[in-house]
C-alpha cells in the first residue's frame, strides 16, 4: 500500500513535525519509496517465530527505591529555552 | 609521533621523551591546519585540552594507566560536561552538556586528554556524513569522497592523524563502515558491553559504542577502558571486567573462518572482492581454514532494520520538544504548534524521514504488519548467525560493497544510501561484535575486511585481526598531503 498526502499529514501531526504543503509531495514519495523497500518482509513466513525485541536476553534490573540523584535544577534549567522561578515555560495549555 | 601506536605513545610519555602537553599541542596544531579542509571536528577547545594534558602530566607514571596523557577525540554523540554536544544537529547546536556519558567518564578516569568533538551524521542517521548540520566531513584519502557515516568525523580525524584514536557508535554499521572507507580499524562490541548512558539515543536496542583506531592492538586497549557494567544503562551487562588484549598473540593455527555465501554474491565491487580474497589467502597462510556458511535471511536485514531503527528513533527523538533543552522556534501559537515548528526547524530531512517512518509503523493498525513482523525476522537473522558459529570461530567478508563514493552519489535516494550498510546491519540486529580492518586499496581508496565473532568474542576477534596486521601493512598506509 502507499501513502496519500492525507496520510502524510496525519503521520506528521502524530510525530509533531510541521510539513509545509511544498514539502508534502516529496516527503510522500520518499516515504513510499522506503515502505516499498521494506514491503519484502511481508513475503516471509514467520508463523510461530517469537519477536526479538532485544539483542541479549536480559530482564529489567531492580534497585532499592532510594534517592540517588542530587538536585541539579539550576544546571539543567540553564540550558532550557525559557524558564522562570525554577519552572519551564510553555504556551498556556489550560484556559 | 603521529603514527605511533597507543603503546608507543604511552612508552614515550613514561620515558619523559614527550609530555602530554607537547603531544596534545602536536595534535591540536595538526587539527588547526587540516580541519578547515576535512571538517572532522565540530567543537574544539584548546585551553580545556591543554588543561587536562597538564593534569595528565602529573599522573603519567605515578598512578596513571596505560592511556594516561594520550589524546583522544569523541564522536559528538557522547555527552561531555562543559562541552557543546550537538550530535550533528541544529536541534542541539547550542546544547552544552551538564554531565558526562559513561564512556567519557571512563576515558577521563583513565587520564586520556580530550582534543575535541567529531562531526557526524545528524543523530547518527546516515552513511556518508552528508546529513550533518555542520556540513560533510571529507575523506582524507580523497576529499571528493565521503568518509562514511555516521562516525565519519571520528574516522577522518584518525585517518588524517589529527587524533591517535577516537570513539564511535554503531547502530547499523556506523563504526565499521567509516573505518572501512577511511582505512582504519574499528570495533563494535557485543550489545550491552559498553554503557549507553549519556550517548544520545538513536535506536536503543541496536546502539553500541566502540573504538576507532589505527590497529587492533590499539582498539583492544581502548575497549578495555570503555567496557564495563553501568547501572545507569538498563541494558548494560553485569559481567566480569575483561582484558581485551589477552588473545592478541594467540596463533591462528586451527582457526575456522566462516564465509557466508550471501556476502560473496552479486553486489560487491570486483576490487573489494579481490582485496577480501587476498586477505583470506593470507589467513590461510597463517594456519586458518575457511568454510562456507549460510546466512539465508541476511537479505532481509536492511528492510527489517529500516522498520526497527526508525520505530525506536521516533520514540527516542520525541524528547526533543523545545521545552527543556534544544532548539525552540522563535514564533509559534499553541503548545502543539511550538512542538511542530521547533521540531520542523531543528531536525534535518533524513531525521524527519526516519521519525515519520517510525511513527507510521508504530501507529494504530500497522504495528503488527511492520514492527512485530520485523522483530520476528530479527530473530531469524540472529538464529542464522548462531547456526553458522557451530561451524566456525569467526565470520569474514567485506565491510562495504564498494570503497568510498563521491559526495552526492547516493544522497538523493534514501534506499540506495541504506544499502551501503548491507553487510554490517545484520550484526547489529543479532547484537554480535564486529569489526573492520584495512585489507587493501582500490584506486587509492581503502577497502575493509569485516570480522564477526560470536557473542562476547571480542578478545579472540581482536587477536585474529592483530595477527593479520603483523603480516600486512595496509593499516600503516597514510593518505597523501597530510604533512604540515
Amino acid at each position: 500500500m502507499s501513502l496519500s498526502l492525507d496520510d502524510v499529514s496525519r503521520i506528521a501531526r502524530l510525530a509533531r513535525i510541521e510539513i509545509s504543503p511544498a514539502e508534502a509531495t516529496r516527503t510522500r514519495d520518499q516515504l513510499n519509496g522506503i515502505l516499498a523497500f521494506v514491503e519484502q518482509l511481508q513475503a516471509v513466513n514467520t508463523d510461530g517465530i517469537e519477536p526479538m525485541a532485544h539483542a541479549v536476553d536480559v530482564v529489567q534490573r531492580l534497585r532499592p527505591d532510594a534517592i540517588t540523584e542530587s538536585d541539579r535544577r539550576e544546571a539543567f534549567q540553564a540550558i532550557a529555552p525559557e524558564t522562570e522561578a525554577g519552572l519551564y515555560l510553555v504556551p498556556k495549555v489550560i484556559e | 609521533m603521529i603514527n605511533s601506536s597507543l603503546k608507543e605513545l604511552a612508552a614515550a610519555l613514561a620515558a619523559r621523551k614527550i609530555s602530554s602537553v607537547e603531544l596534545t599541542t602536536l595534535f591540536l596544531d595538526r587539527i588547526e591546519k587540516l580541519n578547515p579542509t576535512l571538517n572532522a571536528f565540530v567543537t574544539l577547545d584548546r585551553a580545556k585540552a591543554l588543561a587536562s594534558a597538564r593534569v595528565a602530566d602529573t599522573k603519567v607514571g605515578a598512578g596513571g594507566t596505560a592511556l594516561t596523557g594520550i589524546p583522544l577525540a569523541h564522536k559528538d554523540i557522547f555527552c561531555t560536561a562543559g562541552w557543546r554536544t550537538a550530535c550533528g544537529s541544529k536541534m542541539l547546536a547550542n546544547f552544552v552538556s551538564p554531565y558526562d556519558a559513561h564512556v567519557v567518564e571512563r576515558f577521563n578516569n583513565a587520564g586520556m586528554v580530550l582534543l575535541g568533538k567529531c562531526n557526524m551524521d545528524e543523530f547518527a542517521m546516515g552513511s556518508s556524513n552528508e546529513t550533518s548540520h555542520f556540513g560533510p566531513v571529507k575523506n582524507p584519502w580523497d576529499i571528493t569522497c565521503v568518509p562514511g557515516g555516521s562516525s565519519g568525523g571520528s574516522a577522518a580525524a584518525v585517518a588524517a592523524r589529527l587524533a591517535p584514536a577516537a570513539t564511535g557508535t554503531d547502530t547499523g554499521g556506523s563504526i565499521r563502515q567509516p573505518a572501512a572507507l577511511c582505512g582504519l580499524t574499528g570495533l563494535k562490541p557485543t550489545y550491552g558491553v559498553v554503557s549507553r548512558y549519556g550517548m544520545i539515543a538513536f535506536a536503543s536496542s541496536l546502539d553500541q559504542a566502540g573504538p576507532m583506531a589505527k590497529s587492533a592492538e590499539d582498539c583492544a586497549l581502548l575497549l578495555s577502558a570503555m567496557a564495563g557494567f553501568d547501572p545507569r544503562d538498563s541494558t548494560s551487562l553485569e559481567r566480569p571486567a575483561e582484558d581485551y588484549s589477552r588473545d592478541l598473540e594467540k596463533p591462528l593455527a586451527g582457526l575456522k573462518i566462516g564465509l557466508p555465501r550471501e556476502f560473496f554474491g552479486a553486489g560487491m565491487d570486483d576490487a573489494v572482492r579481490a582485496a577480501v580474497e587476498a586477505a583470506l589467502a593470507e589467513y590461510r597462510k597463517l594456519g586458518a581454514t575457511t568454510v562456507e556458511v549460510g546466512l539465508p535471511n541476511s537479505n532481509l536485514s536492511v528492510p527489517a532494520y529500516y522498520v526497527i531503527a526508525p520505530a525506536e528513533a521516533s520514540s527516542n527523538l520525541s524528547r526533543f520538544d523545545g521545552v527543556r533543552y534544544g532548539h525552540r522556534a522563535a514564533d509559534y501559537g499553541d503548545l502543539n504548534d511550538m512542538y511542530a515548528k521547533s521540531r520542523a526547524q531543528g531536525f534535518g530531512d533524513e531525521v524527519k524521514r526516519r521519525i515519520l517512518i517510525g511513527t507510521y509503523v508504530l501507529s494504530h493498525g500497522y504495528y503488527d504488519a511492520y514492527y512485530l513482523k520485523a522483530q520476528k525476522i530479527r530473530r531469524l537473522i540472529a538464529a542464522d548467525f548462531a547456526a553458522a558459529f557451530k561451524d566456525c570461530d569467526v565470520i569474514m567478508g567485506p565491510t562495504t560493497p564498494s570503497p568510498a563514493f563521491k559526495f552526492g552519489a547516493k544522497a538523493a535516494d534514501p534506499v540506495q544510501m541504506y544499502l551501503s550498510d548491507i553487510y554490517t546491519i545484520a550484526v547489529n540486529l543479532a547484537g554480535l561484535p564486529g569489526m573492520s580492518i584495512p585489507c587493501g586499496f582500490d584506486n587509492g581508496l581503502p577497502v575493509g575486511l569485516q570480522l564477526i565473532a560470536p557473542w562476547f568474542g571480542e578478545a579472540r576477534m581482536l587477536g585474529v585481526a592483530h595477527q593479520y596486521q603483523q603480516v600486512s601493512d595496509w593499516h600503516r598506509r597514510l593518505p597523501a598531503g597530510l604533512e604540515i
